[in-house]
């Protein structure tokens, strides 16, 4: 006689997480309904910080939804067995966390209702202009990918997707660094660094995110992950965390040897108030060295460990955004070098800023539509990694 | 019968004739009409000079004046927009003071015009950098891309906008330098409201022009000309 | 084939009837032909809107017959001054029984010159 009722409550279990991620989506929807009525005064943003935390969501998905795909260019283009039988759930949740990502940019717009003049009219000089041609192209590529390997007879052609999607993900994510990096007049930004800061960025924080995904798609169906290929890909998140953790400290060591950097960087490391507090205990200890311990120090580094060094990572990418993007902001821009300045428009001043409900709400609906895709595409269809005997190369 | 109907061909010759009489004069109306209103040219390049030796501390008159001019609140508020504002800066070195009206600088290779991405941030020919808000998705790129931090966003609903100066939610604006009153032969509202001649409007191209020469003859420099925008206001006594 | 075609076209005849009874009601202002006719502005004006907006703000060109205040300073309801305030109003009785939504607006005036200074005055 089979036992029907785990089956039954798992059911139920999966409406549940719908209802839930559909309720956040229904709080992002109410938040859009809120700013698009009344204006951007009812969120926190001002005309000093004028990108908030919607915009840490958005790009934390974007540069995650990009660095997932590293699980599936090590299988496809790289041809590791591995990591070619993760490669479907990857690049599920590379569409997923993208949609989820680009909701949020799109509705923290000014002027929403006018996205078709964003896709009709092109600033060739623009990153924002090339990042429409950018993510939609990286959509019908992953769809594309995902078709070469889930369509039987399209399987030679896998190979070649994956060189495709590989590519255009590394053009996508230095389009990314790039939006800050031309930014040649503030402080924060205008670096030539922050373009392979983002990608190896994008490596530590999807394969985190893939981490998680893959450890709770294992528990739902009472499967355990080979130990081995556990031991292998937490690994792999070691080094990119090692990885990005030197990109994030050679941009700061760089900016300090700059007399003109020196007073945006003690703001940001050791004055700024919550800026600092978030860098070092968000990201280094909690995002960073945390993680890392988990990760390697001998003993630990098993499945649980592996989680929240991964949720961990998760959260410090969100600590290090909102220092990068909204500290980056706050430091007042430095328009008379060698001046001290004052006026009406908070010239020489530090920008205050308190994200208000409404872009945590529409932040957190972009998460959640990420989640919704991701949770129904595993239900209906066949993601599950499908691995081969293991032999060790 | 291969006869020519001459009576046809002479009805046919007449009617064409009064026809290109009834038309002509407003075809010729037209080509006035249109000959009056020119679009801007690139041989003219509008600029600005600022006196700041003339400027006095604790003076609004530019600010009240552009405020009043393009229908903008007048608050100071973290989301009111300024197009123009006072800045006291103070030598961190030897403590000297001086104050100088900061707006959009129109510079010739303006950052925030390559950055947007629905080309809404633009720059006319005659050298003035505009927002048409007609293309503007309000994205704040131009924001974060200024170095002089001369843009605002509207941040809530406007009514009763000046019929001139069309402003709403959504939108990012700045210093028009008041492009519908050199539309028509004026010069700008705060150059006009200095009552100290701190600001001197002009074609910078125009050899007979006070500001061509005054440019010529006086020390000036642009602000952040390390970043060679070549920003068509320059500043005196900096 | 015959009756899908005749029913149809029956069903035509109350629409046609209908549109006559419930065609809007305009308070058209001062009225008058400034730039070209009726009938061509019913069918044209959002066209030549849009070119227009690229000629005065990209290129400067500002021919004072076809700028959108010289429309609003005509068309304005002599009452209230508005091409917007009410049902009938200019623009919005046309608009709403298109079901078009005006974006214009945001940003222009929808009143008269004159009575937008009356209001600074007050």
């Amino acid at each position: 006689m089979v036992d029907l009722s785990k089956l039954y409550s798992m059911n139920r279990l999966y409406y549940v997480l719908l209802a839930i991620g559909g309720l956040a989506v229904l709080g992002g929807a109410y938040a859009v309904f809120m700013m698009e009525h009344h204006g951007h005064i009812i969120s926190g943003m001002n005309n000093q910080i004028v990108w908030g935390m919607p915009h840490v969501f958005a790009i934390f998905l974007i540069v995650a939804a990009s660095g997932v795909l590293n699980v599936a260019s090590i299988g496809s283009v790289f041809g590791k067995a591995v990591y070619k039988a993760r490669a479907p759930l990857a690049s599920l949740l590379s569409i997923a966390m993208l949609a989820g990502g680009l909701t949020v940019l799109m509705l923290d717009l000014g002027r929403p209702d006018r996205i078709i003049v964003a896709a009709t009219n092109y600033n060739l000089t623009s990153v924002f202009a090339w990042n429409v041609v950018l993510y939609s192209g990286m959509f019908s590529l992953v769809v594309v990918y995902l078709w070469t390997m889930m369509e039987r007879r399209m399987n030679p052609f896998n190979k070649a997707a994956g060189l495709a999607v590989f590519v255009w993900r590394f053009v996508l994510t230095t389009g990314t660094g790039l939006i800050f990096a031309f930014l040649t007049a503030r402080q924060a930004y205008g670096s030539a660094l922050l373009p392979p800061m983002f990608i190896v960025l994008s490596f530590a924080w999807g394969l985190a995110v893939f981490h998680v995904v893959q450890k709770v798609i294992y528990a739902w169906n009472e499967k355990t992950l080979d130990p081995a290929i556990l031991q292998r890909t937490k690994n792999l998140l070691g080094v990119f965390i090692v990885g990005s953790l030197y990109m994030v400290a050679t941009y700061h060591f760089t900016n300090m040897y700059f007399a003109q950097q020196k007073g945006f960087e003690l703001f940001i490391l050791r004055d700024g108030g919550i800026y600092p507090n978030l860098f070092w205990w968000g990201y280094v200890v909690f995002g960073n060295v945390l993680p890392l311990l988990m990760i390697y120090f001998p003993g630990l580094g098993k499945t649980k460990c592996v989680m929240v060094a991964s949720m961990l990572v998760v959260l410090g990418a969100f600590a290090l955004l909102y220092v990068f993007i909204i500290g980056g902001q706050a430091y007042p821009l430095n328009i008379f070098p060698g001046y001290e300045v004052s006026s009406t428009f908070a010239d020489g001043q530090i920008a205050g800023y308190t994200p208000s409900i409404y872009e945590i709400l529409l932040g957190f609906g972009g998460l959640a539509i990420a989640f919704l895709i991701t949770t129904v595409s595993v239900r209906v269809l066949n993601f599950m990694p499908q691995d081969k005997p293991y032999i060790s190369d | 019968m291969s006869d020519i109907d001459t009576q046809r061909r002479q009805f046919l010759k007449t009617s064409a004739g009064a026809a290109a009489i009834a038309i002509a004069p407003g075809m010729m109306l037209y080509q006035t009409v249109r000959a009056d209103t020119a679009a801007a040219s690139s041989s003219v390049r509008w600029g600005m000079l600022i006196d700041t030796a003339q400027c006095k501390e604790g003076c609004n008159d530019c600010v009240t004046a552009c405020n009043k001019e393009n229908g903008l609140s007048g608050k100071t508020g973290t989301t009111d927009s300024q197009w123009i504002r006072k800045i006291e800066i103070k030598d961190i070195s030897n403590g000297h003071t001086v104050s100088l009206p900061m707006m959009c600088q129109h510079c010739e290779h303006p950052p925030c015009v390559d950055v947007c991405p629905t080309q809404a941030s633009f720059k006319r020919a005659d050298g003035i950098v505009l927002v048409d808000r007609h293309l503007c998705i309000g994205c704040r790129y131009c924001m974060m891309a200024c170095p002089y931090k001369a843009r605002s966003f509207v941040h809530e609903t406007l009514t009763d906008q000046n019929p001139d100066v069309p402003r709403g939610k959504g939108t990012v604006e700045s210093c028009s330098l008041c492009v519908h009153r050199i539309d028509k032969g004026q010069i700008p509202a705060c150059a006009e409201a200095c009552q100290n001649k701190a600001i001197l409007f002009g074609d910078l191209n125009d050899a007979n022009s006070e500001i061509y020469k005054k440019v010529r003859s006086a020390a000036t420099v642009q602000i952040r000309a390390d970043l060679q925008l070549n920003p068509g206001v320059r500043y005196q006594g900096l | 084939m015959r009756l899908l075609v005749s029913l149809l076209l029956c069903l035509c005849i109350p629409a046609a009837l209908a549109a006559e009874a419930t065609a809007p009601k305009l308070d058209i202002g001062k009225g008058g032909e400034c730039v070209k006719d009726t009938q061509w502005m019913r069918k044209n004006h959002m066209h030549m809107l849009k070119h227009q907006r690229n000629e005065t703000v990209r290129k400067g060109v500002r021919v004072e017959a076809e700028a959108f205040k010289a429309c609003v300073e005509c068309h304005a309801s002599a009452s209230d001054n508005s091409v917007t305030a009410r049902e009938d109003s200019f623009c919005v009785g046309c608009h709403r029984y298109a079901a078009v939504k005006i974006d214009c607006f945001e940003c222009h005036a929808s009143k008269r010159k004159e009575a937008l200074a009356k209001k600074e005055t007050k």
